[in-house]
């Protein structure tokens, strides 16, 4: 707090935050209640938080509109896409046929993918971290070879697991595995090697065997950098479903998106990429609050 | 009679780079039950590793360390170590920490209800049963050592090895876990075993102090027995002949004849 450029600092950051809202509650105080003197500081917080967005989203809106608006643009405007896809962006969960459903609906189709795909990729990712983590020689031996799969993007696994599963929904699948796997498994193993030579002196003197080990020290402790290889993952996984759908049909949100180009419906599509945007920005929040709620001891120290 | 605790022509040497270093010459000790002996030395002199051989977290190089005639070459619950940093897991509460150690140890001995009267009751002993719901971040220094110590003492173990417990802890602090340490060895009649290099805290706990030379080979230079009667009063010692004279010779043989040269 000591000088305004420290503010990279998440820590002071916040405290200049919360300044900031009690010094406005002091500003606009006309009476000195106690509902004002507890609710303002937090309606002033959040204010600090919504209002930016919906300004700069506003602007946005308009400056599209202006640029977009005339007749024969090549996109739509924001006041064409509503008049096109009034129904996509009220009702998400309609159904009037059976290729003719709500975006909501469709997401959670892909969903659906993402849950199969991605936990796999967790379960075996951490698995195959924690025993890569323990092994000096596991670590100099496969680590490269990770590395370089880890850049190969999820589109370029598609034929191949086409071929092996023959049937598009399992490949789908596998390339969702196959893409958020790799940060989970260098995570986990870079948390596994940091545990302190403490936490395993005490595991040792109490003879924990391996599987105690791993729940009981390996886990908690390398907690933090598992979530943040899950939170990485998550987010590649949503990547390559909307792309991998594209490809393989079905009802997902990226067939959605493919088919609306094919049939020329702009609008359409960008509100299906509003969606993806949004969901996608949600799994990214859900696996941060779960991680931060989880991690809470550990990071505490 | 044979020996409880006898550390036999013990030699210790680390490799590194194709380099070896010794590090410990000719260790030879015996150590009664119920016995309190400190060990002492400059910084560097081998003393860690000399507890650590003890607990078995890591291997002579020759010689043997014998517990009731039978060799330890492996960590166990029977050799307790109560870690310099605490080394409590900060993930798990006051309670939960000393649990994990209840469970694995008597598991199958003793019921729920035994583990958690035996829980609470070494909890008890370290005074720190009120914090049993905290997370180690959430209390002080000296209150993570003590509960250091309960997880220690709740595995039962034959032999509880300190390992410098109250160096990171202001001088108050350290006093208050003196005497706790103190009346636990006097009424649990423990073995314990602890390294320091502060020489108050040596004589007032011990029964006899164990001198280390510098290293590298370091080895015993001298042991010297405490002949204070317990319970022993920290103030009624200052002006004790017998502790006086006692730590006279321990700081004679630290800074007269084995002085610290890279100190200077």
């Amino acid at each position: 707090m000591s000088t305004p450029l420290t503010k990279i600092q998440p820590l002071s950051s916040k405290v200049t935050a919360t300044e900031v809202a009690a010094g406005s509650a002091t500003y606009f105080k006309p009476q000195a209640g106690a509902w004002s003197k507890r609710y303002r500081p937090m309606l002033a917080n959040f204010l600090q938080v919504v209002v930016p967005p919906i300004v700069m989203i506003a602007l946005f809106m308009v400056i599209w509109q202006i640029a977009f608006g005339r007749a024969g643009a090549s996109l739509p405007s924001p006041m064409q896409v509503w008049k096109d896809s009034k129904d996509l962006i009220i009702d998400p969960f309609f159904v009037a046929g059976p290729q003719d459903i709500g975006l909501g609906l469709r997401v959670l189709t892909s969903l659906q993918r993402v849950a199969l795909g991605f936990g796999m990729a967790a379960i075996v990712g951490v698995l195959v971290g924690a025993v890569i983590g323990q092994s000096v020689w596991a670590t100099r031996g496969l680590d490269p070879i990770f590395q370089i799969l880890r850049t190969v993007p999820p589109l370029a696994w598609l034929p191949i697991s086409l071929a092996a599963f023959r049937d598009s929904q399992p490949s789908a699948i596998f390339v969702i595995f196959i893409t958020s796997i790799w940060p989970i498994i260098i995570n986990t193993a870079v948390g596994v090697r940091n545990i302190p030579q403490d936490y395993r002196n005490v595991a040792q003197v109490l003879c924990l065997n391996q599987i105690e080990f791993f729940y009981k020290i390996m886990v908690p402790s390398a907690a933090p950098y598992i979530f943040t290889g899950l939170r990485i993952g998550i987010g590649l996984s949503w990547l390559a479903i909307v792309a991998a759908e594209m490809l393989t049909g079905g009802v997902g949100i990226g067939f959605f998106i493919w088919d609306a180009w094919n049939s020329s419906h702009l609008s359409d599509i960008i509100v299906a990429l509003a969606y993806i945007g949004v969901v996608g920005f949600i799994l990214d929040r859900l696996v941060a609050i779960i991680g931060q709620l989880v991690t809470r001891g550990t990071s505490a120290n | 009679m044979s020996d409880y605790l006898k550390l036999d022509h013990i030699d210790k040497s680390f490799h590194r780079g194709g380099v070896e270093t010794q590090v410990l010459r000719e260790i030879n000790l015996v150590i009664d039950k119920g016995e309190f002996v400190s060990i002492i030395g400059h910084s560097g002199c081998g003393k860690s590793t000399l507890l650590n051989l003890i607990a078995g977290l890591t291997q002579v190089s020759s010689g043997c360390v014998l517990l009731e005639d039978r060799e330890v070459n492996s960590p166990g619950p029977e050799r307790a170590v109560v870690f310099q940093n605490h080394s409590l897991l900060p993930w798990l509460t006051v309670y939960e920490n000393v649990e994990l150690a209840v469970n694995k140890v008597f598991g199958g001995k003793k019921t729920r209800a035994e583990r958690h009267a035996w829980i609470m009751h070494n909890l008890d002993l370290v005074q720190m049963a009120h914090a049993k719901d905290k997370r180690p971040s959430e209390i002080s220094g000296g209150m993570k050592q003590r509960v250091g110590i309960a997880r220690g003492l709740s595995i039962e173990p034959k032999i509880l090895l300190l390992d410098e417990p109250f160096g990171a802890l202001d001088a108050l602090t350290r006093a208050h876990l003196q005497d706790s340490v103190m009346e636990i060895h006097a009424s649990l009649k423990s073995t314990m075993i602890m390294i320091t290099h502060d020489v108050d805290e040596a004589v007032l706990l011990s029964d006899r102090i164990v001198m280390m030379t510098n290293g590298p080979s370091a080895t015993i230079g001298e042991v010297l027995s405490v002949g204070l009667e317990r319970p022993r009063k920290r103030l009624d010692l200052v002006s004790d002949k017998t502790y006086i004279a006692a730590r006279e010779s321990v700081l004679k043989f630290l800074y007269e004849r084995h002085h610290f040269v890279e100190a200077a």
